[in-house]
């Protein structure tokens, strides 16, 4: 091996290593600390913890409920997500498999959802869920989630279904199949890789959400992981303990999300790139 | 099985045609082919008779029944698509049994209609797979496997072969040949390869730009094209098309090929031609006779320089150049010709084929 090649070679595995430790130094630490008793965080920031302290959890658990933000956010995010899906695809077929001056029209206007910030819209939606009696309720938080939600599931499922050959649309109506029952057996089937992408895509935005809980939420049994976490810094003072351990615990439900349907997910694209 | 009847079927994409009043009769257990080139309309036609596109004008009729307004799924027709069109996320069992799920057939109908139609195909050992792990011509099969177990009225094949290599598609083409005789279904096969149109049908029909050229058998087509499109559309290497021109001399009507090279009028045809009139002279490679310089004295015979040979084994393409004019003809294999040759070409009068050049029509 010559000098230049065994330089880039070094070169290639550090970039490499310190690629990897920006990513899982950070998630590292979060665990370790969460570990840690306050005062041991403070004198050993960066260490390994002397012993396993569970107590930082513990109180999570038993004193600051969050067991009832944990299930809330995961109520959220399960309800909000099965919706977008549920409008999305079928809304996605009738985009991708007809043609028409209205269709056009609707597309567009779906994915205008895209371009305004829902943000923009917080008083008028406070207002409204006031009027509607849905403020300090995970409902309101649902649907807000589900109408930034769908525009996107639009957007990545119409697209992936007009990659779907036309033939097996008419193979599937030669077969007896209506089209409600051409979609349903055929196109979301088939559609699952792309289903996958866009939960992966949206769980993450849905679950971290500070902004409209902290507007539209009051009542304890109705906040989120984000809410309650931020709540745990106090003006004076902050249980990094604690904090830690509430991020550890708000972080894993999206890596098992993940790792589920990321499997999914690579399937789908492995499918279509090994053989057509 | 059924009858199939299209009649002034017309197709309209907003205002242009392009499917332009068709009319054909296809019999019980026919094996009819529509070939014509890229966007003759005959895959537009097959998709009518599945019902897959609206017809814009005109009656489509299987049996005494018009279909015009019945849905794709009661029409009971298979069709199997260029690529195949099997559903990626089941396997070949399923992919075959699912027309059968659709129609509500009880688990021991479907399974005992699969494994009689695996079986004439021969896939029984690929039932758990998946299309994409699958051979160009195991899918293939599987697709017909799909269309054989609903046992329907009328098989659809819109160039089922074009996706395979050419060893094949010859060895998939005789599989469909037999399976027709096997099953006797009517089949509306569409391809755009002459070969296969041929070799398949029991007749053929030849579209251009959505109109019917011509219908007849194989050798119907090959004998007597009725205009300069089928005469060289069907036939490979294709037929010598030449233009001409009528001409009058010593009393006789001839026909100049070109400066050096006039021919008589076959005797047919000597009524029909008029002193000047423009005329394309068609001459099968088959009917093209290769003499050697000493035989230059043949009637109607002409010398030319072999430019090109191509040699097949059994046969020898050559292609020569008589006075300007490209002329493809065959001789035996067995022969021994060489590029840069001098030859004596002479054409089987009674083979010529004579079309007027300005209607594209056969004169004789």
């Amino acid at each position: 091996m010559t000098l230049k090649k065994a330089l880039n070679r070094i070169l290639y595995y550090c970039t490499i290593i310190i690629y990897v430790m920006t990513i899982v130094y950070p998630i590292f630490l979060m665990t370790v600390t969460s570990l840690k008793p306050t005062r041991e965080i403070f004198k050993n920031p960066f260490g390994f913890p002397k012993g396993i302290y569970l107590d930082n959890y513990i109180h999570l658990i038993v004193k600051a409920n969050f067991d009832v933000y944990f299930l809330n956010s995961i109520l959220i995010v399960l309800i909000s997500l099965l919706f977008i899906v549920m409008v999305s695809a079928p809304a996605s077929f009738v985009f991708a498999r007809y043609s028409s001056r209205w269709n056009t029209f609707f597309y567009i206007y779906f994915l205008a959802g895209l371009v305004i910030p829902i943000r923009l819209g917080t008083i008028s939606l406070l207002k409204m869920f006031v009027g509607m009696g849905l403020n300090d309720n995970i409902v309101s938080l649902i649907i807000i989630n589900i109408a930034v939600g769908i525009p996107l599931g639009v957007f990545i499922l119409t697209d992936f279904i007009k990659m779907i050959p036309k033939d097996l649309f008419d193979a599937a109506r030669l077969d007896g199949c209506s089209e409600p029952s051409v979609f349903m057996r055929v196109v979301l089937p088939l559609l699952m890789p792309a289903i996958s992408a866009l939960a992966i895509v949206i769980f993450i935005p849905i679950w971290n959400d500070f902004w409209f809980p902290l507007i539209l939420i009051k009542s304890d049994s109705m906040k989120t992981i984000p809410l309650a976490t931020a709540l745990l810094f106090g003006q004076y003072r902050t249980n990094f303990g604690l904090v830690f351990a509430a991020l550890s615990m708000a972080s894993l439900p999206i890596v098992a999300f993940y790792l589920v349907f990321s499997k999914f997910f690579v399937k789908g694209l492995l499918h279509g790139a090994i053989k057509g | 099985m059924t009858t199939v009847s299209l009649k002034n079927v017309v197709k309209r994409y907003d205002k242009t045609e392009v499917v332009h009043g068709i009319n054909l009769e296809i019999e019980d257990s026919e094996f009819i082919v529509l070939v014509g080139p890229s966007g003759c309309g005959k895959s537009t036609i097959l998709r009518m008779v599945a019902g897959l596109e609206e017809i814009s004008d005109g009656t489509i009729m299987f049996g005494d029944r018009i279909i015009n307004n019945t849905s794709p799924k009661d029409r009971n027709v298979a069709m199997v698509f260029q690529n195949y069109a099997l559903y990626p996320h089941m396997n070949v069992y399923q992919n075959m049994s699912f027309g059968l799920k659709m129609g509500k057939k009880s688990k021991k109908e479907i399974a005992k209609r699969v494994e009689k139609a695996a079986g004439i195909l021969n896939i029984q050992n690929l039932f758990k797979r998946k299309p994409g792990q699958l051979s160009g011509g195991q899918r293939q099969r599987v697709a017909m496997g799909r269309a054989i177990v609903r046992n329907p009225d009328l098989f659809l094949f819109d160039e089922p072969l074009s996706n395979l290599d050419a060893k094949l598609r010859n060895k998939m083409r005789v599989e469909i040949k037999e399976l027709h005789q096997r099953v006797k279904n009517t089949i509306i096969y569409v391809t755009h390869d002459q070969v296969e149109a041929m070799t398949l049908g029991d007749r053929i029909v030849v579209l251009r730009a959505g109109h019917i050229e011509q219908v007849g058998s194989a050798m119907e087509l090959y004998r007597n094209p009725l205009n300069v499109f089928v005469a060289g559309f069907i036939g490979n290497p294709p037929m010598n098309l030449v233009n001409a021109q009528a001409v009058k001399e010593g009393g006789k009507i001839k026909i100049c090929l070109s400066k050096n090279w006039l021919i008589e009028a076959p005797a047919g045809a000597i009524s029909k031609l008029k002193p000047g009139q423009k005329l394309v002279v068609g001459l099968r490679p088959d009917d093209v006779i290769l003499k050697g310089l000493e035989n230059g004295s043949l009637d109607n015979a002409a010398q030319g320089v072999v430019e090109v040979i191509e040699p097949l084994g059994s046969e020898i393409h050559v292609h020569l150049n008589i006075d300007g004019v490209k002329i493809t003809g065959k001789c035996e294999g067995s022969r021994d010709i060489t590029a840069g040759e001098r030859v004596t070409m002479a054409c089987n009068m009674d083979k010529l084929h004579l079309f007027d050049a300005k209607t594209e029509n056969v004169v004789k």
